[in-house]
């Protein structure tokens, strides 16, 4: 009886799966490569890249079959040795700037990459103006 | 018939918000004197009649009431009683409710104990406070009402969003909330001490608590939103650098800078525009937060309103309170003059130095959650995520990290470092950066493959940490203020929670593996193995669940148990994770799908020390709770001696 509870049960779970994807995940989506050093590089590639089906989540943080198919390709790039900046360029060609994570150096994005350098020299002028001027003289 | 009533009682609300804001306005005016008497009951009315409200929504949707369109969209008879009520603001309506809820009782607090504050800049305070509350009525009552019947009562609710099923969960909201809208007293505060012209060391002290109080609701909630991200979402990830996340983080950079500011008006006289600045930008942060969640502008995990007319009328009201007090600002900026002056040297400077620092990285996450926006108009659709947001905020973190192990040993006004001081001063703090440098090197020596900023982080939470306990040394531990602990503590945790981040990233070790029950793998020092797999069910869910047996190096062996669970209203799935939590790290497991093959795709990581990431959120909560009870207990005692001086006066007759 038990026995036989668990196993609708187990059906009843794995309707909604089987549903969902009728294909089996891509053979890297849920299985790392076996040098540790390539498995290292994919996976830091890997947290960069954004699953574009999902929301805010990186490829390496998702559940959803494109992100498992984005790993696959990913991991068996980098296992044939291609290099990581390669690969993000090619998936940038495939799905647009949005995959990416780590913003691309482009006109439009000049202003982000500008601001952490426009605060530093807004915060040196702020701490120079608020100290030039307190000379132990001029204190009260 | 609740429902009417809730509703009646908000607009009744809404009405004295409107008397609160013109007699407290009129009030300023010598004319209008008389009418000071009205605004604090006035005041507390208003708390008490919307927490009515609130309290009536929360009852429609224990009892589940299917007439309510609210309740049917985000409720359903089966969920558990604590996720009927986390339901309740769980959703755009109910949380706005909420908002203005605490709002409104945080108002009725400050008028009824508030009493330090000289009486005009109070009805200042108070009618500033009802001119925010009136916006957030308008936005409730003609743009989201949460009382709304359905014409024709609905068989069954739709039921709440798995992953929001979680205990955790159901508490994070009112924390944030909390600390939100505490944020909106201190802006009150900032508008009524510009309206009198009166920012000084006395208004800094009636404002400190209240932005402890927010500030230590904001560190907590975002600690425990972490955690819950952590658990709930099965990879292991725990900061996603996600617009909700980052609206949740910015009026946290905000709230901490005012607090250390607000420390300096209130000891040094110092600061005084700035103080001002800060508390106006501090509840701009939460508002935009708001607008940013509320209005379905970024869709993200936690985004569970979309809804574009909304998020107008939020960036309307945005830009009538902010732009307001930027205006008044503006205005009198000419009579608030900056207070006494320091050296750069000197305990004032370093605050100073963390202030521009912390403000540094509010504006990198600022635009950096809203750089996407912006491209998107322009027809670009781009990500920034952590490869920009991490080593830029460590641009401002890391050097603020390293002046906040020595300010805290500094004097006011000015400090030189030589003589006496040298020993006092100089050398520890020299000992605490030697010990980052060997941290540093030892690292690189040792696992020179982890990145740059992982490195610098473990060298610097290692230095810090030390350096955070050096104010406690020569002082009488019994004698020590609670304020100063508390900012040891803080200071500490800071520490603490860096060197888990850093840890983790820098150490984790990740296995994922499809097993067949009964075999084994190695996730780092741990040895897991597939014990089971069992079916079970729950409330309003099924779910299959793994038993596995895990044994640390040469420890004791320890059963884990994580879920795979399966939500019928609304339909969806989600990953109980399993976690092993040991003093030098937390061992994670989580069951995914069936492989064809019929074995399991599991997953495991290893992460060394990263529960001290959560660990040293609370330590800044708890440091941030010992500085108020501090600053409370002191002014109860101030209280109570007046009290007494003044019984013992009437009785000699004077």
């Amino acid at each position: 009886m038990r026995l036989l509870l668990s196993l609708v049960l187990l059906l009843a779970c794995a309707v909604p799966a089987a549903a969902q994807e009728n294909v089996p995940p891509a053979p890297f989506a849920y299985r790392q490569l076996d040098n540790p050093e390539q498995e290292a590089r994919a996976k830091a590639l890997m947290v960069t890249l954004r699953c574009v089906m999902c929301q805010s989540q990186s490829i390496a943080d998702s559940d959803a079959p494109i992100a498992g198919d984005m790993r696959s390709e990913v991991r068996t790039r980098i296992a044939r040795g291609e290099d990581p900046e390669h690969i993000r360029q090619w998936l940038i060609a495939r799905y647009g700037d949005y995959v990416s994570y780590t913003p691309q150096v482009k006109p439009i994005t000049w202003p982000l990459f500008a601001a952490p350098v426009v605060f530093l020299a807004l915060a040196a002028l702020l701490l120079r103006g608020r100290f030039a001027r307190a000379r132990p003289g001029d204190m009260a | 018939m609740i429902a009417e009533l809730g509703l009646a009682v908000l607009w009744m609300a809404a009405a004295l918000a409107v008397l609160q804001l013109v007699t407290g306005g009129l009030a300023l005016r010598p004319e209008g004197r008389a009418l000071a008497g009205l605004v604090r009951p006035v005041a507390v009315m208003q708390g008490v009649l919307v927490l009515a409200a609130f309290a009536a929504l929360v009852t429609l949707f224990v009892t589940t009431d299917l007439s309510v369109k609210l309740v049917v969209d985000n409720s359903h008879s089966a969920k558990p009683l604590i996720f009927k009520i986390a339901g309740t603001w769980g959703n755009h309506e109910g949380s706005m409710l909420m908002w203005v809820t605490i709002m409104a009782v945080a108002g009725a607090f400050v008028a009824v104990i508030e009493r330090r504050l000289d009486e005009p800049t109070l009805m200042a305070t108070l009618a500033g406070q009802a001119f925010i509350s009136l916006g957030f009525y308008a936005f409730l009552l003609f743009a989201s009402n949460p009382f709304a019947r359905l014409a024709q009562p609905a068989d069954e609710g739709q039921g709440l969003n798995p992953l929001l099923q979680d205990v955790g969960l159901a508490f994070h909201p009112p924390t944030l909330y909390v600390g939100y809208v505490g944020l909106s007293i201190a802006f009150s505060f900032a508008i009524g001490a510009l309206v009198t012209r009166n920012v000084g060391p006395a208004f800094a002290r009636a404002m400190r608590p209240w932005v402890l109080g927010a500030w230590i609701f904001l560190t907590l909630g975002i600690t425990a939103g972490s955690y819950w991200a952590y658990y709930t979402l099965g990879w292991g990830g725990w900061w996603f650098w996600d617009p909700v996340e980052n609206a949740s983080l910015m009026p946290w950079l905000a709230a901490t800078a005012l607090l250390h500011s607000v420390s300096v008006l209130s000891s040094r006289d110092a600061l005084r525009a700035w103080t001002v600045m800060l508390g106006v930008i501090a509840f701009s942060m939460s508002m935009v937060g708001t607008f940013l969640v509320r209005s379905g502008i970024l869709t993200s995990v936690h985004a569970f309103a979309v809804d574009p007319r909304r998020g107008a009328f939020i960036l309307a009201l945005l830009a009538i309170d902010i732009g307001g007090a930027l205006a008044l600002f503006t205005l009198r900026a000419g009579t608030v003059t900056e207070g006494k002056r320091f050296a750069f040297v000197s305990r004032e400077g370093a605050l100073v130095f963390n202030n521009v620092m912390l403000s540094g990285i509010l504006g990198i996450v600022l635009i950096g959650t809203l750089y996407p926006l912006v491209t998107e108009a322009y027809g670009v659709k781009v990500s920034v995520g952590a490869p920009y947001f991490n080593p830029a905020s460590a641009m401002f973190a890391f050097p603020m990290f390293a002046v906040m192990a020595v300010g805290p040993l500094l004097r006011w006004r000015q400090d030189r470092l030589t003589g006496d001081r040298t020993r006092r001063v100089s050398w520890p703090v020299l000992v605490c950066a030697v010990i980052a440098v060997a941290v540093f090197a030892g690292v690189e020596i040792v696992a020179s493959g982890i990145g740059l900023l992982p490195a610098l982080g473990l060298a610097l939470a290692s230095g810090l940490f030390p350096a955070a306990l050096l104010p406690l040394v020569g002082r009488n531990l019994r004698r020590t203020p609670l304020p100063v602990w508390g900012m040891v503590i803080a200071h500490a945790g800071i520490a603490v929670s860096l060197f888990g981040m850093s840890s983790e990233s820098a150490f984790s070790v990740e296995r994922l593996a499809a097993m067949a029950v009964g075999e084994t793998r190695e996730v780092g020092p741990w040895r897991v193995q597939l014990a089971g797999i069992m079916p079970v069910a729950g409330p309003n869910w099924t779910a299959l669940e793994a038993s596995v047996s895990t044994r640390y190096a040469g420890g004791m062996p320890a059963l884990l148990s994580p879920r795979a669970e399966t939500f019928s209203n609304p339909p969806g799935t989600r990953n109980e994770s399993a976690l092993e939590t040991r003093w030098n790290g937390q061992l994670y497991v989580v069951l995914g799908e069936a492989a064809a093959d019929g074995r399991w795709q599991m997953r495991f990581w290893w992460k060394p020390f990263a529960p001290l990431i959560w660990l040293g959120g609370v330590l800044v909560g708890l440091g941030g709770l010992l500085a108020l009870a501090g600053r409370v207990l002191a002014d109860l005692k101030r209280w109570v001696a007046r009290d007494k001086i003044a019984w013992r006066r009437m009785r000699q007759g004077r």
